[in-house]
Parts: structure tokens; C-alpha cells; sequence
């Protein structure tokens, strides 16, 4: 898969839509492709963040430690980005995540994310409305927990 | 040294003067006879005086009337023509001889005034090695340098001149005087009366000048001081953009400077011209008058012509003496300013630096120190009379909060700080007494800013050893009688006769007998100072000659051999790509696929590549000289796309981009030029070189196919079959088979390039070719390839991380009695500074450290802490190691 490919991938998440094309050619440039088989590890919880992903083909499974052994909770499609909230704001990594299948993915370095942050301030301001919209999900679903928590404790 | 250049100069040169001195006054009596045989060759053959008999006698000698006039040599009688011929030749030979007599001269001149010179740098360097440390805070050493080399030149030039020259000149000017006299006495008196002005006049009129001259050197060396400053504060000027500023600075100088010197030249040149006019008026006096005395009978031509001849050699040694004076006066006055700056308070007592006669004992019993006090320049006392005792045995930390004294305490156990007042004993030895056979060797100091020395980590870890000449060094017969000379000649000029090639290393302080042991004592120090890993990864970088080491190239295939099984068995033998004459390595670089192999000097080299014809000539012919620079423009193109919006300082420049940010216009240009125009040649090799940089499988611009591949290989096999005579050997190829000795150990044992896109593939093939080196036992030979890489100016080639290791691991070496480590792991982090100290502590166990510690908490490794404060000592915490070593302080 050649960069303008990389390119298309990149431009199809919210927060670069609306980026000057050039500007996320460079990304994909100064970024890496990896290949990761079925089952390998993309990072691991409470590693360094050092990079974000776009998974350009195959999908990833979000896992989360159990006494019993790592556990899938969720998954992520082909077109996610992924691991992205590390690297903003310099936590080790907050989940493990690995290649559900075969997947190829964008590696996208620490540095080049936030100097490219740096140049486009449109990319801060679409990463934060995307953040904004996460949050707000977030916290309608603790509303959400809470009332039902609360029905139950009255039951 | 003495302050007075002549003192100095009658001192250490005074039997050679006299010897020059002896020959010049031998060489006179010719110089007058030079003077006088152009009368006698005139008045005589000429004009035929004294052959009207038809034959003449000459060189007989007679006594003078009152030395009884007796007749001792008859000598020769000649015609006239015999006379003519026979005076002529003897003139000519005077000739040869005065000319012999100034080539002796000379030579002798400068054969002294160039052991002098010798002599006097090396007494300044000299004291410069004396210097106390702390003089070196107010000294440039741009300027020190400077004074050394450049300042003292041209007194090393006046030294042969300073007592011969006048002498030489004054001889022939007083013997052409007298001669002169001789012939006519009122002309003498002329020539006298113009000399007189001459010598007098123009040296007051110069005066000024050398005044003028002492503020311009004095300036310029301010200069040099400025220059150096702002060479050293680059990256501080840029950041505060004050270059500006530093601009007005250096005009300001340098326009000061150019008035001091044209003021030089208006007066230099008024003098010149006096000079001159002074010259050029005697002898309209001597045509005017002698000419008349001539006419009227009271002078012989032949004494006219004689006259006029001497006065002609006049000027020119009154001129020469002139200038001697000024030159005298000139070089005092350097030397004097020189002397000034390398006579600072406290200069080390030269006995103290002397070598050592007999083994320096140990050191035993007490640290010590009595109301010690530490001052500034200012007088601020930084250490106020603190005193402290601990074992020389136990480990100290030196504690307390930056700047109240404990880096000052640590530097004054070292004796890099003389306390004022107060006592500092070692072992009942005073230290500020003590010789620095002793404390360099029983003490050893480290700090932050510890100098890398610009030669391999082996040398600047065995520097520290090289205290004085152990054994001579092995020389053949006639190396040595060379050797002796130079020895002789050394010592003639004052230096220290030491041998620089002898055996300095002390191999009994590293335990071992023979240089050989010695890789074993400094892979020691290295794994203490957590140095070796660092040191491993440069052998890795390194080449090896595989004539000299055939044993250890095997053993490096076999590596190369044993990583392949080792991915293999891992199942991933795809994360190396290993070169196959046969096959596109899809990780590397077009240029690299096309070489397949290492380019040996420039021919081939990455810059070189697409200038180099016989490549071309084959690009050509395999139709791929178009398709790369078509591959180099559609790089040009993108390039140009992605970073040109980009400021010229973007960090991703310097990472990602092909093209630098000041060449980018120039491509835009080949660009435009592709589409119009048609390139030029050089558009041609830059587009190339891009395109010889490409890697698909990184860079992923999707500009490979399979009949690029296919024609590259073609074109691969057409260089390494055709490459002429004159280019064999500067490809070393790839050969699975073969060490290749241009390539460093590292990629001889990968023989491939590591795969991009897969995950972590450079750290797992890192950690599989530790384990091949290990497998084959080849880890220390890579530590002593290692240990062979140049530091670099100043260490630069080594992180400060490296070189702060190494400026430790150097006096660990040295096994001292004591040793200080003040601040010098200060660019390490926290962990890491605080593991090596660890380590360090358990390798001296039962052996005196003293560490200054930023913290506040005392670990628990050290015996005891001294807590200082304010430059005082308030109070002495115990440490929780032997008890038995923990003592009160006083």
C-alpha cells in the first residue's frame, strides 16, 4: 500500500478531515507502516505512549486484565484510530491492545503527531470537539450507570 | 621567569652569544679589507699609481715607524695588468669570505634564536601547567594560546639578533666610519654628523609608534578572546538572537583597531621618509664636497671612489641598527606583557610536579582538615573555618544544599582550592605541600566538566595512569643515535627531557604485567560505570582489518551464520533481509541494491555515486539512467509538496526530508527546468542522488516495480562485472561467504538490512545479534574494537551522558587512596547516576570515597555524611554502614 492510500485512511478520521491534504501527506510520511500478525501485540497497559495507530486493514481487540488472564472488551475497526489519548497527554498506556486478525497499521510517532498539532492548530481544535463529543458520551453513560445503580440499590 | 626579556636572554643564552659575538668580530678586519681594495684596485692597476717603473710590489707588511718599521714580508711585485687580475681575485675572494662569515652568522643567530624561542614557549607552557586550577577562571584560553604561539614569535626571531646584530652593525658601520675618516677627514665628520641625527632622531620619532603598537596587540589579543567567546556562545546568541549585538561589539573592536593601525602607518611612513631624505643627502654632500677636494688635489679619486663606496654600505647598517633598536623595544615591551600573564599568585612550586624518584606509598590514617577556609576572588568566603575528620577508609557524603559549600570542600581535597587559612592534612601529610606525585596518584578528583582527551576511549581511560616514564621505549641503533640528538638538543633548549614514546602506563596499578592483561582492567572500570553496553554498541560500529585479524573475521561469519539459525528458529527469519546478489533488497536503498557492496573512499560514495561515469555509462545502457531521474523528480515533486510550507527550521526536515530546507528552491528550479528547458547535467546527478537515497519498503511513495527491480539487478551485474582497473577495491561486496572489511562488525554479522514495518524489529534483531556475539565469544573482542573509537574534539563524538562516564571510570582506573566524585555524574539521570554510585561504593569497599550528593537523604551505602551549609559545617550525621568507622566530627 503506497501513501497516497495512507493518505485517503488518514483523511477518512474526523479530526483530519477537514486538514490540508499536503499537511497529512507529510504525516503519513514522517510515520511508519507495520505489519502485525493475528495475536500479536499492538501495545501494552502501562507502557509508554509513544505513538498513535491507524489501522489501515484487519481489525484490533481491546483486552483488559482479569485474574483469570486478559480478557477482549471491545474492538476496534479498520479506520480506527487508536492510542491517541497517550500521546496527548503523556499517560503510560491506559488498556492492552493486539491484532484480532492480520493487520496493517500506521504508526504515527509522539513527535510528529504534535508538531504537526503544532503547524495545524485546525487539527487541536478538531481533536478537541472529538474529545468534547467523547466526553460528553461518556458521561451520559455514567448518568446512565448511576441511575440504574441507584434503581437497583432502591429495589 | 625574569621579568626583563635581556636578563632572560643573557641567562640561558649567554656562551652562545659569546661565541657569536667572536665570530663576528673576527669577520671585521675582512669586511675593512672588503672596503679598502677597490681604492687600491684603482688608484693602483687603474691608474696606473706606482707602475711607472712597470711593476708594483703589494701585500708586503711592514711595521708601523713606531714599532721599529721593520720589514717582515717582502711580498709580491706585479705589472700592471698582473696587479689588476691578481687584486681583482683577491678581491672576489673577500667577497666569498665576508659572504661565508654572514652565512655562519646567520646561522649560529638562528640556530639560538630558535632554542630560545623553544626554551621560552616551553616555560610558558610550563606555567601554564602550574597555574593554580583556580587561575583558569579569569584566563581566556583562546588568549593563552594565542600569546604561546603567535605573540612570543617574533621574540624567538630578535633573540639571535639581540646581542650579535648590534654588534655586527655597529662594527661595519664604525669600520666604514673610520675608513672613511681615514681617507678624508672633514667627509668623515659629515657622514658622522648624519649618522648622529640619524640615531638619534628617528628612534625618539618612533617611540610613539611602539606605544601605538603595544595597544594594537593588546587589542587584537582582546579580539581573538572576543572571537573565541562567541564561537563557544553559538547556540546562545542564536537563541537570544543578539547576534546583532555581538556584531556592533566586533565592529567597534575592529574599528578601533584599524585606527590604531593607520595612525601606525601615517607615522611610519612620515619616519621612512625622513630616513630616507637623511640618506640621500650625504651624498650630495660627499659628490658636492669631495668632488671639490678632489678637484683641488686634496683627495685621490681613487679615494673618492673608495669614499663614496663605504658611505654607500653606511646607510645600511645605521638603518639595520635603527631598526634593531626599535625591534628591541618592540619585542621587550611583548615580552614583558607576555610575562605579566603567566606570573599569577600561587603558581605551583615546580619541585612539587617533579616526577617521583621512588614508588609513592600509600596513603593511610585521617582525613583531616583545621579551620579551613576557602575564599574567592572577591572574598566571599566560601568554606569559613571548617574543620572535620573522618577515616581515609570510610565513605563520606558530602551533603548540604547547592552552593553552601560541599562542592568547595570536595575541590579542596583534591587541592583545586588552596584554603587561606587553616590546615588539610591526609594521613598527618600536609596537602598544600604535598607533591603531585602524591596527591595525583592517591587522590583522584572527578567532576562535572572533566576533559575528554581527542583520542580512543583506551587512551583516555589510561591517561590517567601516565604519570611519569617507567622503562625506554624499543628503538633500533640508528633510531636511537636520532633519539640521543634530539635528547641532547631537548635538553640544550631547556625542556623536560621526558620520552613520550617511552613506557608511561603504570601496568602494576592495574594488576596486571604486560600491556595484554590491560583489556581486562578496563572492561572492569567500564562495567562499574555501567559503561560497557555503550561501549559495546561503538565496537559494533567498528571495522576491522581482516589481514590483521583473520582468527577474529571467522569468528564474526560465523555470527553472521549463527543470527540466521537464531531468526530461523524464532520463526521470523524475514526481519533481516539478507543481500543476495540475485535479488532486489527490498530494504535498501536503490543506490545500495545497485552497489551491492560498500563503497571504499569517495568513487562510489553516496555523493559521488551519480558523478561517477562508468556508473552512469552502465545506467545508460540499461535504459535506467531516465527512470531514476524520472523516479528522482516524482521524489523532487512530492518533496517539494510536503515541506514546502514548512519553515527552513521544521524539525521534520531534518528527520523525513530527502531534500534540505536551503536546497529546496534550487529543485524547484530542476523542476521547472524538467518541464521546459530540459536538465543540465548536474540537475541530472542531483535528481539521481535522490533517487539512489529512495527505500520503497520506508519511504512508500510507491515508485518500484517489478522491471525497475529487474533492471536494477541487471545494471548490479554489469558494475561488478565490468568495474575497471583503477576502480577495483573501491567496492567492497557483499559475499555471504566473506568479511567485508568495509562494513562495520555490525552489519558484517546482519549481512542484510532489518525489515521496516514490522514491530519492534530493530530491538529483536539487536538482542539476537547479542546473543550470536555471546554464542561465539566474540564479546571481548567488540568491547576492544570499541575501546579503540575516537573521542571525537573535546569527547564530542560521545554523548555527555558517555563522557561523564568515562571521566569516572578514568580515575577508577588509578585505584587511588581517596577518591572525590564531586558532581560528576551530573548529566546522567537521577537512576541511573545513583546505580553507578552504587556500584562504584562496593568496588571500593574498604577504600576512602567522598561523593557530594544533591539530595537530602542519606544512602544508606555511605559510612557517614557531612552536612554543609552556608560554607560552615553544622552538624555531622552518621551513616548506617560500619559503624566502627563513624566518628563525631570536631
Amino acid at each position: 500500500m503506497s501513501i497516497n492510500e495512507e493518505v485517503e485512511a488518514l483523511r477518512r478520521v474526523p479530526f483530519f478531515a477537514a486538514v490540508d491534504p499536503a499537511k497529512i501527506k507529510l504525516l503519513a510520511f514522517a510515520s511508519e507502516q507495520q505489519s502485525f500478525a493475528a495475536g500479536a501485540t499492538i501495545f501494552r497497559e502501562g507502557d509508554p505512549g509513544d505513538a498513535a495507530y491507524l489501522l489501515l486493514e484487519g481489525e484490533a481487540a481491546v483486552m483488559a486484565a482479569a485474574p483469570d488472564g486478559l480478557h477482549k472488551v471491545a474492538s476496534i475497526p479498520r479506520n480506527a484510530f487508536l492510542g491517541e489519548i497517550a500521546i496527548l497527554c503523556n499517560i503510560p498506556r491506559t488498556a492492552t491492545v493486539v491484532a484480532a486478525e492480520p493487520i496493517r497499521a500506521l504508526k504515527i510517532g509522539k513527535d510528529a503527531f504534535l508538531q504537526l498539532m503544532r503547524d495545524v492548530p485546525q487539527i487541536a481544535f478538531e481533536l478537541m470537539r472529538e474529545l468534547a463529543v467523547r466526553l460528553d458520551e461518556t458521561t451520559d453513560r455514567l448518568r446512565e450507570a448511576q441511575a440504574r445503580l441507584k434503581k437497583a440499590g432502591m429495589a | 621567569m625574569e621579568d626583563k626579556l635581556f636578563t632572560y636572554l643573557w641567562r640561558h643564552s649567554r656562551a652562545e652569544q659569546f661565541r657569536v659575538m667572536a665570530v663576528v668580530l673576527c669577520s671585521l678586519p675582512f669586511y675593512y679589507l672588503l672596503l679598502d681594495l677597490p681604492k687600491l684596485i684603482v688608484n693602483g692597476p687603474i691608474q696606473g699609481k706606482g707602475f711607472e717603473e712597470g711593476a708594483a710590489t703589494y701585500f708586503g707588511i711592514t711595521l708601523p715607524g713606531w714599532l721599529s718599521g721593520a720589514t717582515l714580508f717582502e711580498g709580491f711585485t706585479y705589472t700592471q695588468l698582473q696587479a689588476l687580475f691578481v687584486l681583482s681575485g683577491v678581491f672576489l675572494s673577500l667577497v666569498i669570505v665576508n659572504g661565508l662569515f654572514k652565512l655562519r652568522i646567520n646561522t649560529m643567530k638562528g640556530r639560538m634564536g630558535e632554542r630560545l624561542l623553544r626554551r621560552l614557549r616551553y616555560d610558558l607552557v610550563d606555567r601554564v601547567l602550574r597555574f593554580p586550577p583556580s587561575h583558569f577562571r579569569k584566563t581566556k584560553p583562546a588568549e593563552v594560546a594565542s600569546m604561546v604561539k603567535d605573540e612570543v614569535e617574533p621574540i624567538g626571531g630578535f633573540i639571535g639578533e639581540a646581542i650579535a646584530t648590534p654588534l655586527f652593525l655597529g662594527g661595519q658601520a664604525l669600520t666604514a666610519l673610520i675608513f672613511i675618516l681615514v681617507q678624508s677627514f672633514w667627509l668623515g665628520l659629515v657622514a658622522f654628523a648624519v649618522v648622529l641625527i640619524q640615531g638619534i632622531i628617528i628612534p625618539r620619532m618612533r617611540r610613539p609608534i611602539l606605544a601605538l603598537g603595544r595597544k594594537r596587540q593588546l587589542q587584537a589579543r582582546e579580539l581573538a578572546g572576543r572571537v573565541a567567546e562567541i564561537c563557544e556562545g553559538a547556540s546562545d546568541i542564536h537563541a537570544l538572537d543578539t547576534s546583532n549585538y555581538e556584531r556592533a561589539d566586533v565592529s567597534r573592536r575592529l574599528g578601533s583597531i584599524y585606527d590604531i593601525r593607520f595612525e601606525i602607518y601615517q607615522r611610519k611612513f612620515f619616519v621612512k621618509f625622513l630616513n630616507n631624505f637623511l640618506a640621500q643627502v650625504t651624498p650630495f654632500i660627499f659628490y658636492s664636497v669631495g668632488g671639490y677636494l678632489a678637484i683641488m688635489g686634496d683627495l685621490s679619486i681613487g679615494q673618492l671612489v673608495a669614499v663614496i663606496a663605504a658611505y654607500k654600505d653606511l646607510p645600511a647598517p645605521i638603518k639595520d641598527l635603527i631598526d634593531w633598536d626599535l625591534q628591541r623595544h618592540d619585542v621587550q615591551i611583548k615580552y614583558e606583557q607576555v610575562i605579566e600573564q603567566f606570573n599569577p599568585e600561587g603558581l605551583t612550586d615546580a619541585a612539587l610536579q617533579a616526577p617521583a624518584d621512588e614508588p609513592v606509598p600509600p596513603l593511610a590514617g585521617d582525613v583531616s582538615a583545621f579551620h579551613a577556609t576557602i575564599m574567592d576572588d572577591s572574598g566571599t568566603r566560601l568554606l569559613d573555618a571548617v574543620s572535620f575528620t573522618f577515616p581515609l577508609a570510610a565513605h563520606v557524603a558530602f551533603m548540604g544544599p547547592p552552593g553552601g559549600g560541599k562542592e568547595v570542600a570536595a575541590a579542596m581535597l583534591a587541592r583545586q582550592l588552596v584554603p587561606r587559612s587553616g590546615t588539610l592534612t591526609i594521613g598527618g601529610i600536609a596537602l598544600a605541600s604535598a607533591p603531585e606525585s602524591l596527591t595525583g596518584r592517591r587522590i583522584s578528583y572527578v567532576t562535572h566538566d572533566s576533559f575528554v582527551l581527542p583520542h580512543t576511549i583506551r587512551e583516555n581511560l589510561l591517561y590517567g595512569l601516565k604519570n611519569q616514564p617507567l622503562g625506554s621505549s624499543a628503538r633500533s641503533a640508528a633510531e636511537e643515535a636520532a633519539h640521543q640528538a634530539r635528547l641532547a638538543e631537548t635538553i640544550r633548549a631547556g625542556n623536560a627531557p621526558y620520552d613520550p614514546d617511552a613506557q608511561w602506563i603504570d601496568f602494576a596499578l592495574l594488576g596486571c604485567t604486560s600491556p595484554d592483561g590491560i583489556d581486562a582492567a578496563l572492561v572492569r572500570v567500564l562495567e562499574t560505570v555501567l559503561l560497557t553496553d555503550d561501549i559495546f554498541r561503538l565496537g559494533l560500529q567498528g571495522r576491522i582489518d581482516a589481514d590483521e585479524a583473520p582468527e577474529l573475521a571467522g569468528r564474526i561469519l560465523e555470527a553472521r551464520r549463527d543470527l540466521k539459525e537464531r531468526l530461523t528458529a524464532r520463526g521470523t527469519p524475514e526481519l533481516v533481509e539478507p543481500f543476495d546478489v540475485h535479488r532486489f533488497n527490498r530494504q535498501a536503498s536503490i543506490g545500495e541494491n545497485l552497489l551491492f557492496g560498500t563503497p571504499v573512499g569517495p568513487a562510489f560514495a553516496h555523493a559521488g555515486l551519480a558523478e561517477n561515469g562508468f556508473v552512469i555509462g552502465i545506467l545508460r545502457e540499461t535504459g535506467l539512467e531516465e527512470r531514476l531521474i524520472d523516479l528522482g523528480r516524482q521524489i523532487a515533486e512530492t518533496m517539494l509538496e510536503l515541506f514546502r510550507d514548512l519553515p527552513p527550521d521544521h524539525p521534520f526536515f531534518a528527520q523525513y526530508s530527502f531534500i534540505a530546507a536551503d536546497e529546496l528552491p534550487s529543485f524547484q528550479q530542476i523542476l521547472q527546468r524538467a518541464g521546459r528547458t530540459g536538465l543540465t547535467a548536474s540537475d541530472r546527478a542531483r535528481l539521481l542522488t535522490l533517487a539512489f537515497a529512495y527505500v520503497d519498503a520506508r519511504h512508500r511513495l510507491g515508485l518500484v516495480d517489478d522491471s525497475l527491480r529487474g533492471a536494477i539487478l541487471s545494471a548490479r551485474a554489469l558494475i561488478s562485472g565490468r568495474l575497471p582497473e583503477n576502480l577495483k577495491g573501491a567496492i567492497a561486496f557483499h559475499n555471504a561467504q566473506e568479511f567485508n572489511e568495509a562494513s562495520s562488525v555490525e552489519d558484517n554479522i546482519l549481512f542484510g538490512r532489518v525489515a521496516y514495518g514490522v514491530p519492534d524489529a530493530q530491538t529483536i534483531v539487536s538482542n539476537l545479534l547479542f546473543e550470536a556475539i555471546k554464542a561465539m565469544g566474540l564479546e571481548p573482542q567488540v568491547l576492544r574494537i570499541g575501546l579503540d573509537f575516537q573521542a571525537g574534539s573535546a569527547g564530542k563524538r560521545l554523548s555527555p551522558a558517555q563522557r561523564q562516564k568515562l571521566a569516572l571510570a578514568r580515575v577508577l582506573l588509578k585505584d587511588p587512596d581517596l577518591l572525590i566524585v564531586n558532581g560528576a555524574l551530573v548529566v546522567l539521570d537521577p537512576r541511573e547516576a545513583r546505580e553507578v554510585m552504587e556500584r562504584v561504593l562496593k568496588a571500593r569497599k574498604g577504600k576512602g570515597v567522598v561523593w557530594t550528593l544533591t539530595g537530602t537523604s542519606l544512602p544508606p551505602a555511605f559510612d557517614r555524611a557531612l552536612e554543609f551549609s552556608g560554607g560552615r559545617l553544622p552538624d555531622t550525621r552518621a551513616g548506617q554502614g560500619e559503624a566502627g568507622l563513624t566518628q563525631a566530627a570536631k
